[in-house]
């Protein structure tokens, strides 16, 4: 048994082999995907920016659909289970519950992501129904099919974490409680269970329906079905993000948390309250009431938008308290100034947190409001939201880990570390003008999801959108380009680093 | 430490008071947002309409058919303009990919104005006011307008329904 364990010289963490070599795998299919989708995001954006205007409808309706697939789906759930393994397994020296399972979750989820991208690109006709899959649109089976295997294989997956947290403290690898970043990793799992599942519930009778097997299903009870799956799978987004900004926190400055007590109750608010949240996506559709819309987007209470109030305090407030111990004490700033900036992480984790705050949440905040929402729904500031959030939040975040994750579990040394610690900003500056410009471009109207607003496609009804519409629309482009450069030279980094970095 | 487990009974610890105090802060944020939500629906006058029925497909394509028959004063690129009475029931299909009728309204006057789809999800987007509410197949939504100021708004289809979904493009007309 011993056999299966290394010491990491670093941390003293037990790392368990057969768990590393799924972190490695997980890890990589996901930046693969991030490529993959990337890629998609630049010929979408450049289709958007109508100076441009680069793909034909059919093209860019079959990448759009891909780059919310590959991006929202494969890249960070492929990435969000090499940190359940990471957070299970190894941080607290346990062994990975069942390394066959893991591998079993692994080729479901690669066959379905695969599967999904071979079913849109080679039929896009009927395929690029976009990441919704609203029925009565129909897509063909494989389709359906292939989305359902990701998603069941990343159920599996989340099963093997909990069975690790079982495990270990059945095999007492860990005393006391769980570890906060593993907390927030558990969190996150939770979500994730109750997420898939009204995934599947959403998706297999659809499924059913594609093959003809049974009849059609209502399109407005489809939709509130696949809202608790669509937006709590963001939730379980926002679970792993703020695990990982703990878990910055820490690597880059040594920060810990003031309060245990608070930080894990804020996590508990997000299990109890996020999920509801899911009802603001059909806050101007017909059929369900005002009482029900107000107090389901109200996220009860607003108590999960409290949670992340108390996440935003005290993840920088573990920064600042460690840095002041260090003795940056001058002034009130002196901790901020004399932070790590050349290390990427810390700019990543930096550049995370304000972008999901200040772009993703508060957009969230004002989109989900019963009458405002009136004003927003389906237009381009719903994905200006989204591209704060998951864009600039979480991938962010994940980007920033992974410069540790290389020399940790890869024990490579990074390559290109001068050009690493600009590659947050680019990305990141990149993302937030993008959001940015969504959003504005959201206000005058501008819809989502629509090839062409220019000339409608030669409608005898075309119109003009005030041109302060197409100022947004460029900035979403350059935006775009920059956010491409960026995650282009985060792929390069991490691959360069695997074949060319020195073992450590 | 993030990373290993707490030390001690760490549910007992005492907060630092600006922890409270920041959290202080944000509940009375929360619970003033949480008041204000049903507060504005009560008082305030942008409420969606919640005013819903079940209406078959076929049926909802039957009753703008009979509307448009009823009210029909002339065709713009063969779709047909209507110019339905004040205070009249007006009929808006959404269909891949067009919207049909075009609608002549009065300012100033009350119309219900209902949505509904012949076969899959459309948005409903009137552009330059830029208002926007799902047309789903199976219900009639209905929407109580009153135009205020006359013009020619657009009706822009923007919850994506299939490969011509670009093209779906309507129009309302207000006179004075």
């Amino acid at each position: 048994m011993s056999d299966d364990f290394r010491t990491c010289p670093v941390t003293g963490f037990k790392v368990h082999l057969p768990a590393e070599r799924l972190i490695k795998v997980n890890a990589v299919t996901a930046v693969v995907a991030l490529l993959v989708g990337a890629i998609m995001a630049l010929l979408v954006a450049l289709t958007r920016w109508e100076t441009v205007h680069l793909l034909r409808p059919l093209d860019y309706y079959k990448f759009l659909t891909l780059h919310g697939w590959n991006m929202l789906g494969f890249w960070i759930i492929f990435f969000e289970v090499a940190v359940l393994y990471f957070a299970g397994a190894i941080m607290l020296n346990s062994r990975l519950a069942s390394p066959k399972l893991g591998w079993l979750a692994y080729a479901l989820m690669l066959v379905g992501a695969a599967g999904t991208n071979i079913t849109v690109l080679m039929n896009p006709a009927k395929n690029a129904i976009m990441f919704t899959s609203y029925v009565p649109l129909k897509a063909t089976p494989g389709y359906y099919l292939s989305v359902i295997l990701f998603a069941v294989g990343a159920l599996l997956a989340v099963f093997n974490f909990l069975a690790t947290l079982y495990i270990a403290r059945k095999e007492r690898t860990y005393r006391g409680s769980l570890p906060l970043v593993v907390f927030g990793a558990l969190t996150a799992a939770i979500i994730a269970v109750s997420t898939l599942l009204f995934g599947a519930a959403a998706l297999v009778p659809t499924l059913f329906w594609s093959m003809g097997i049974s009849p059609t299903w209502d399109a407005l009870t489809y939709r509130i079905v696949f809202w608790a799956f669509g937006h709590p799978s963001q939730q379980i987004n926002v679970a792993a993000m703020i695990a990982i900004w703990y878990l910055l926190a820490y690597l880059t400055v040594g920060g810990t948390t003031i309060s245990e007590k608070f930080s894990r109750l804020a996590f508990l608010f997000y299990i109890l309250f996020i999920n509801i949240a899911s009802a603001h996506h059909l806050l101007v559709d017909p059929g369900v009431s005002s009482a029900w819309k107000i107090w389901n987007t109200s996220y009860a209470m607003y108590l999960a938008v409290l949670a992340s109030m108390m996440h935003a305090f005290a993840v920088p407030a573990a920064i600042e308290v460690a840095q002041r111990r260090k003795g940056f004490n001058r002034g009130l700033f002196e901790w901020l100034w004399k932070a790590p900036w050349k290390n990427p992480s810390f700019s990543a984790l930096i550049l995370s947190i304000v972008i999901f705050g200040f772009l993703g949440g508060i957009s969230g905040v004002i989109q989900g409001t019963e009458q405002l929402n009136i004003r927003f729904h389906n237009t381009l500031a719903v994905p200006g939201h989204f591209h704060g959030t998951v864009a600039g939040g979480t991938t962010l975040a994940f980007m920033g880990i992974t410069y540790y994750v290389l020399p940790l579990i890869f024990r490579r040394e990074v390559v290109g570390k001068s050009l690493a610690v600009y590659q947050p900003w680019i990305f990141g500056i990149g993302i937030a003008l993008v959001s940015i410009g969504m959003q504005g471009a959201g206000l005058y109207g501008v819809p989502r999801r629509h090839a062409d607003i220019t000339s409608f496609g030669g409608s005898v009804f075309a119109f003009d959108y005030d041109p302060t519409a197409y100022f947004w629309l460029s900035l979403l482009g350059i935006g775009g380009i920059l956010a491409f450069t960026g995650a282009l030279l985060f792929v390069l980094i991490a691959v360069a680093t695997l074949i060319k970095g020195r073992r450590l | 430490m993030s990373v290993a487990p707490p030390q001690g009974v760490w549910w007992k610890e005492r907060t630092p008071r600006e922890e409270k105090l920041w959290v202080a802060i944000a509940l009375v944020w929360a619970i003033v947002m949480f008041v204000m939500m049903p507060l504005w629906h009560i008082y305030g006058k942008q409420n969606p309409s919640t005013e819903t029925y079940r209406v078959s497909p076929e049926e909802y394509v039957r009753l703008t058919q009979e509307f448009i028959e009823k009210y029909k004063v002339g065709e713009e690129n063969g779709v047909p303009v209507v110019e339905p009475p004040p205070g009249s029931d007006v009929y808006l299909l959404g269909r891949q990919f067009s919207w049909e009728p075009i609608i002549r309204l009065k300012k100033g006057e009350t119309y219900r104005l209902h949505l509904s789809s012949a076969d899959v999800l459309h948005g409903f987007s009137v552009y330059p006011m830029n208002i926007n509410f799902m047309v789903i197949p199976g219900y009639d939504y209905v929407l109580t307008v009153t135009p205020t100021q006359a013009g020619v708004y657009s009706v822009v289809c923007n919850e994506y329904c299939g490969l011509g979904h670009q093209v779906m493009v309507g129009k309302i007309i207000v006179v004075e």
